[in-house]
């Protein structure tokens, strides 16, 4: 029977009835809340009339440097709407005990781990990374712009989608409450009618393909730009990184893809890809998923691995120790991060060899990952190394991660994993994991690269504060999961027996929450603080740590063509050895007449359909969702019409700007 | 600074190669799309809940006949190609247009197929053996339906603006593209219809 | 700077003493690691023997990060300082070989394990190993003896020593089957046949729940698994017998009606193959079974 004609349609307004405003006091809350932030931004820019300035000098921009620093405040936003999300099921599993249920219905628990867990992976940590990605890139290879700037802004507005529609079913229906992985048939159409899992695909998908776009974006980027004598022998271990990094995008983007897509297919059109009769296999599903699911893991860390190398080469003052073996096994993790997807799901029955290979494979991983380590250590060996805020993220790191890593090859003899799979154990693996590798490497490159990107450094002692409060708060919000996954606490629960013991342990974890919120705290305030105090930090040479790599030896932040001459990197550590040279300055090489990227709202206007899609889509409103797709064909041509989408800048222009900014720097 | 002369191009000026290689690091990802979907189709191809098999619905000489018919497509869509600069406009608008009517031709062959299917009973909606051949044969199609719009859009800007490197960048990419998705229809065509049919 | 690094440093070794301490203190209340039955023993073994394979590197790992980082910092200028020394081949071939060497040892240990502990392997012993059939339902569990003509929901007995042999199945999304005192999971899915052989050493009570979210009453798919002597368990089953409640397929299909926290409940079985038309109705459609799912 068709799914569709289940369902009562209205010819207008698809499934959209009233009945999806209403909420309970806590959704409605936060909806509003939201609402009222959009408000007020919107009569703050009206009353300081910088509409103009927004959409001239920021969302039609095809500038690498601005597109990333708005992929960052998206980022940091949700990071905030993550923690918050996250500090909610705390309470409730301190509160729902026995005959008290907690103050959160079972239903709306549900969605806060899946908005946790999809927020987190997807908007946080996938935001920061095309947001340093773009930042960076470029400059430390060299290069003025990334290949291909339209499809750069193309992609950070399919990613704003993506959160806009997670924003939104917070408002009007309700989002998805089987996880963030979403597995049929709870995920179908049977089990899941209401529009949240409609949302959670959508969302998804529309940022799935933004991705996509940076990884095939970045990918030519770093082959093709370049800057002369940079072999790839040559290039900053971080760039390294980001490359690994984009093959599994290109590589494990399309499975999700195509299984979100059968999913909806299921969903929508009644199909029987993943539902339990008519022959269908939601086995496939959780193969398909996490042959994505286990690269996207590694997509989320090898980045800050990247950002580790260059922080303790830096405040090491010393090279990088094993550049060569650095890079082997970095693509070890790469390519055999393909092959270890069915460690997600030793329980599902796949028999004694296959569980075995593949737990086998999964234990391989932690050799070149060790490696790694052993070769971050022996660079502050013999070295000099000064513990700046960077430095601190990066032992927080050793430790967490480590303890993280342990416990993940130990999950990986299979036997052991039938014991904890799906419990808070796991929930305490993967967090020690992801804080302890992808959060604290993104936290030290936020302190590392914020003078390059902003101009003025962050607070030190503030950045401290913060750190030692994340570091004590992670441990006591998770060590206590490890120990309560072994005493048989299975993930997802929003209620339990006072008989179990478990609450002494959860309350420690509440505890470690609130620790690390203060952290949070710290690191707001910094911000401000740095923000206040902006003169007194200001980098006025562009190279506040007496850096390594290219990226130093522009102004901080740079101007918008980054280099007026392009350098020339005959080393690794191509900036430390043009400064051993006598490197004084921007040099007066002659200027020559160069290309740049005109704006184009066609990014912008891309995004607001697709949004208008995704939404149809949920609701199945399918008179809207056939017009924006033609109108996003129509923006599509209307790009590939464009014959003027360069502008030049003339030497003597180039010229004029550099001595303009050397003036302005040095008042 | 060091002594190595300094010839480096503005990367501006390089784009055609750029475009060039992105669209083939595109067109991989399409790949292991198609893949995922091939190996679904693999998993599900006998999944058909007590309803008609492969080898009962397929009609093989009429599936050879749509590769036969594709296959030439590819063929004249290269021959448009060929020596392109060097070559009137009208000669690779006749070759475009050829490749357009036999992509057509194709896609109707392939929507008269469904149609039979689908008033046979047998829809999407009937087994899991079905979703997955509905949606993998689909989504090739949907390809070639993007790629003849496509073509449309660089015929009606080549016939306005002329022949310049644009042009004739998005058209080397439109061919890679319509070589590709030949490429994925010889594996569908083997894996569904040899494979299924027998 | 160098005060609060100390201060956290004793902090973070303090805890981390006081927090092994405690779990060695308090390990009879650790499911996993003070189990009740055989399987659950071998799997701590396991467990045990892999943890200490992997201090053996993460110890001197941590120990190396804290001297080095100490040693080095910037401040100690009587440190030798070898800004350009940035290899060793000695030194690589030390940390690619010996954790290489240590992922043989586990590898092997992986591999010894996966076939000793298939959860599809039957538990060798003298005695009649007992067969239960279980069903995850949204969101209780229905527990079948096919031998016995009984079935119950959400409580089972079992007699001690003696090997129980599940077959897991669902009529309801993906769930998984777990009692962390006795052994390891297996997921239980609609249209599929998993199984599983646990053991209980002695008689005891022990807490069961579902490990896979399967809707809005998923918290409330907790069981007791009871082992008792097998005096205890024939009259257990002689008691359920004579008891008026059947589960006929009537009364079946009103139980997968979805409901949660449903207190336990006992029945004759009706009809002997219930367990397999269970599963076949996922395979085909059935005259009679309802297939039926919803949220609320």
């Amino acid at each position: 029977m068709s799914g569709l004609a289940a369902i009562q349609t209205s010819d207008i307004f698809g499934r959209l009835t009233w009945d999806a405003f209403k909420h309970d006091a806590i959704e409605a809350s936060v909806g509003v809340g939201t609402l009222l932030l959009m408000v007020f931004l919107i009569v703050f820019l009206t009353y300081k009339k910088r509409w103009h300035w927004l959409w001239n000098e920021w969302l039609t921009s095809l500038d690498h440097k601005k597109i990333g620093i708005m992929y960052l405040i998206v980022s940091g936003s949700m990071l905030f709407k993550g923690i918050v999300d996250a500090a909610m099921m705390r309470a409730q599993q301190i509160l729902s005990v026995g005959d008290s249920f907690g103050y959160l219905s079972a239903p709306h628990y549900q969605q806060i781990f899946t908005a946790h867990g999809t927020t987190m992976v997807f908007f946080v940590a996938m935001g920061f990374i095309a947001g340093i990605f773009n930042i960076i890139v470029p400059l430390q290879i060299g290069a003025r712009d990334v290949a291909f700037p339209f499809l750069n802004s193309l992609s950070f507005w399919l990613f704003t989608v993506g959160v806009g529609l997670l924003m939104v079913s917070l408002m009007i229906g309700n989002f998805s409450g089987t996880g963030w992985v979403g597995y049929p048939p709870l995920s179908g159409l049977k089990y899941s009618p209401d529009v949240g899992v409609d949302y959670w695909i959508w969302s998804l998908q529309i940022s799935g393909v933004g991705t996509l776009l940076t990884g095939i974006n970045f990918f030519v980027t770093i082959f093709k730009m370049r800057c002369p004598g940079m072999t790839l022998m040559k290039m900053p271990m971080f760039i390294w990184a980001v490359l690994n990094t984009l093959v599994l995008i290109a590589f494990s983007f399309p499975i999700l893809t195509a299984t979100l897509g059968m999913l909806s297919l299921d969903r929508m059109l009644g199909m029987h890809f993943f539902t339990s009769d008519f022959g269908g296999n939601p086995m496939m599903y959780v193969n398909l998923i996490w042959a994505w699911g286990h690269p996207e893991v590694y997509i989320l860390v090898l980045p800050a691995f990247g950002i580790f190398s260059e922080v303790v080469a830096t405040f090491s003052s010393k090279r990088l120790f094993g550049y060569v073996s650095m890079v082997w096994a970095i693509a070890a993790i790469t390519f055999l991060s393909f092959i270890v997807w069915l460690h997600h799901f030793f329980t599902m029955g796949a028999g004694p060899k296959v569980n075995a290979f593949f737990g086998i494979m999964t234990m391989v991983i932690a050799i070149p990952t060790g490696v790694k380590i052993f070769n971050w250590l022996f660079t502050m060996y013999r070295g000099r190394v000064q513990f700046t805020t960077p430095i601190l993220w990066f032992l927080g790191f050793v430790i967490i991660f480590t303890i993280g890593g342990m416990d993940g090859v130990l999950m990986a003899v299979a036997p052991v994993d039938f014991q904890v799979h799906n419990s808070l154990f796991l929930i305490a693996h993967f967090h020690s994991v992801a804080i302890g590798g992808v959060l604290f490497g993104f936290f030290a490159g936020y302190t590392y690269w914020f003078p390059k990107i902003f101009g003025f450094k962050l607070d030190e002692k503030l950045g401290e504060y913060a750190f030692f409060c994340w570091f004590f708060g992670v441990l006591a919000a998770f060590i206590p999961l490890y120990v309560l996954g072994l005493m048989g606490a299975t993930r997802r629960l929003d209620h339990y027996d006072a008989s179990t013991g478990w609450f002494p342990l959860f309350a420690i974890a509440a505890f470690g929450v609130l620790l690390v919120l203060v952290g949070i705290g710290f690191q707001v305030h910094q911000l401000l603080y740095s923000i206040k105090h902006r003169r007194k930090n200001r980098d006025i040479t562009g190279d506040p740590w007496n850096g390594r790599t290219l990226e130093w030896s522009t102004l901080s932040p740079p101007p918008f063509y980054n280099f007026a001459v392009i350098p020339q990197a005959d080393a690794r550590d191509a900036f430390w050895e043009m400064k051993k040279e006598g490197w004084k300055g921007r040099g007066d090489e002659p200027y020559e007449e160069i290309h740049m990227p005109k704006n184009s709202p066609l990014g912008v206007f891309i995004g607001g359909l697709s949004m208008a899609l995704g939404f149809a889509l949920v609701w199945h409103i399918f008179w809207l969702a056939a017009l924006s797709l033609l109108a996003i064909l129509a923006c599509i041509i209307v790009r590939l019409s464009e014959e003027h989408t360069e502008y030049t800048l003339s030497a003597s222009e180039m010229k004029r700007i550099e001595k303009e900014i050397e003036k302005r720097h040095h008042t | 600074m060091t002594a190595h002369p300094k010839k480096y191009p503005d990367p501006h000026h390089d784009v055609a190669s750029n475009t060039i290689f992105g669209f083939w690091v595109y067109l991989m990802t399409d790949c292991v799309l198609f893949g995922a979907l091939f190996a679904t189709y693999a998993v599900l191809h006998n999944s058909t809940y007590g309803g008609p098999t492969a080898h009962e619905l397929f009609n093989l000489p009429f599936s050879l006949a749509e590769s036969l018919i594709l296959l030439v497509s590819s063929f004249t869509c290269g021959m448009a190609l060929v020596n392109a600069p060097n070559k009137p406009l009208r000669r690779i608008l006749l070759w475009l247009g050829a490749t357009f009517l036999l992509g057509a031709v194709f896609m109707g062959m392939e929507l008269s197929e469904f149609r039979r299917l689908i008033s046979e009973g047998n829809t999407w909606e009937s087994n899991a053996f079905l979703s997955s051949y509905f949606t993998l044969i689909g989504t090739h199609g949907l390809h070639i339906i993007a790629g003849l719009m496509m073509l449309v859009v660089f015929a009606i800007q080549m016939v306005r603006r002329g022949l310049n490197p644009f042009i004739l960048r998005r058209l080397t990419c439109l061919k890679m593209y319509w070589n590709f998705l030949y490429l994925i229809w010889i594996f569908t065509f083997t894996i569904v219809y040899l494979i299924g049919a027998k | 700077m160098h005060k609060n690094l100390k201060l956290a440093f004793f902090l973070f070794l303090i805890g981390s003493l006081v927090t092994i301490g405690l779990i060695y203190f308090f390990s009879a209340q650790i499911a996993v690691l003070s189990p009740a039955g055989m399987i659950g023993e071998k799997q701590r073994s396991l467990l045990m023997i892999s943890v200490y394979v992997m201090l053996l590197v993460v110890v001197p790992v941590f120990i190396l990060t804290f001297f080095i980082a100490w040693k080095y910092r910037a401040s100690n200028q009587k440190a030798k300082y070898s800004p350009e020394w940035d290899q060793n081949h000695t030194a690589e071939i030390i940390w690619w070989g010996i954790p290489l060497i240590i992922i043989v040892v586990l590898g092997i240990l992986t591999w010894k394990g996966c076939h000793d502990l298939d959860p599809f392997k039957p538990i060798a012993s003298d005695r009649k190993p007992l067969k239960i059939q279980v069903v995850a339902l949204q969101w209780k569990w229905l527990f079948i003896y096919p031998e016995q003509n009984i079935a119950t929901v959400n409580f089972f007995e079992f007699p001690k020593e003696t090997p129980v042999e599940f077959e897991v199945t669902a009529d309801a999304p993906m769930n998984s089957f777990w009692i962390p005192r006795l052994g390891g999971q297996v997921y239980a899915m609609a249209g599929m046949r998993s199984k599983l052989s646990l053991i209980a050493n002695g008689e005891g009570s022990y807490y069961g729940s579902s490990a896979n979210i399967s809707g809005e009453g998923f918290a409330g798919m907790k069981f007791t698994a009871q082992s008792t002597t097998q005096e205890g368990f024939d009259q257990w089953v002689s008691s359920i017998q004579q008891s008026s409640s059947v589960l006929t397929l009537d009364a079946y299909n009103e139980l997968v009606e979805p409901s949660s926290y449903v207190p336990p409940q006992f029945f004759k079985l009706g009809s002997p193959g219930l367990f397999d038309d269970i599963i076949m109705k996922y395979m085909m459609p059935m005259k009679g079974m309802h297939s039926r799912g919803n949220r609320s």
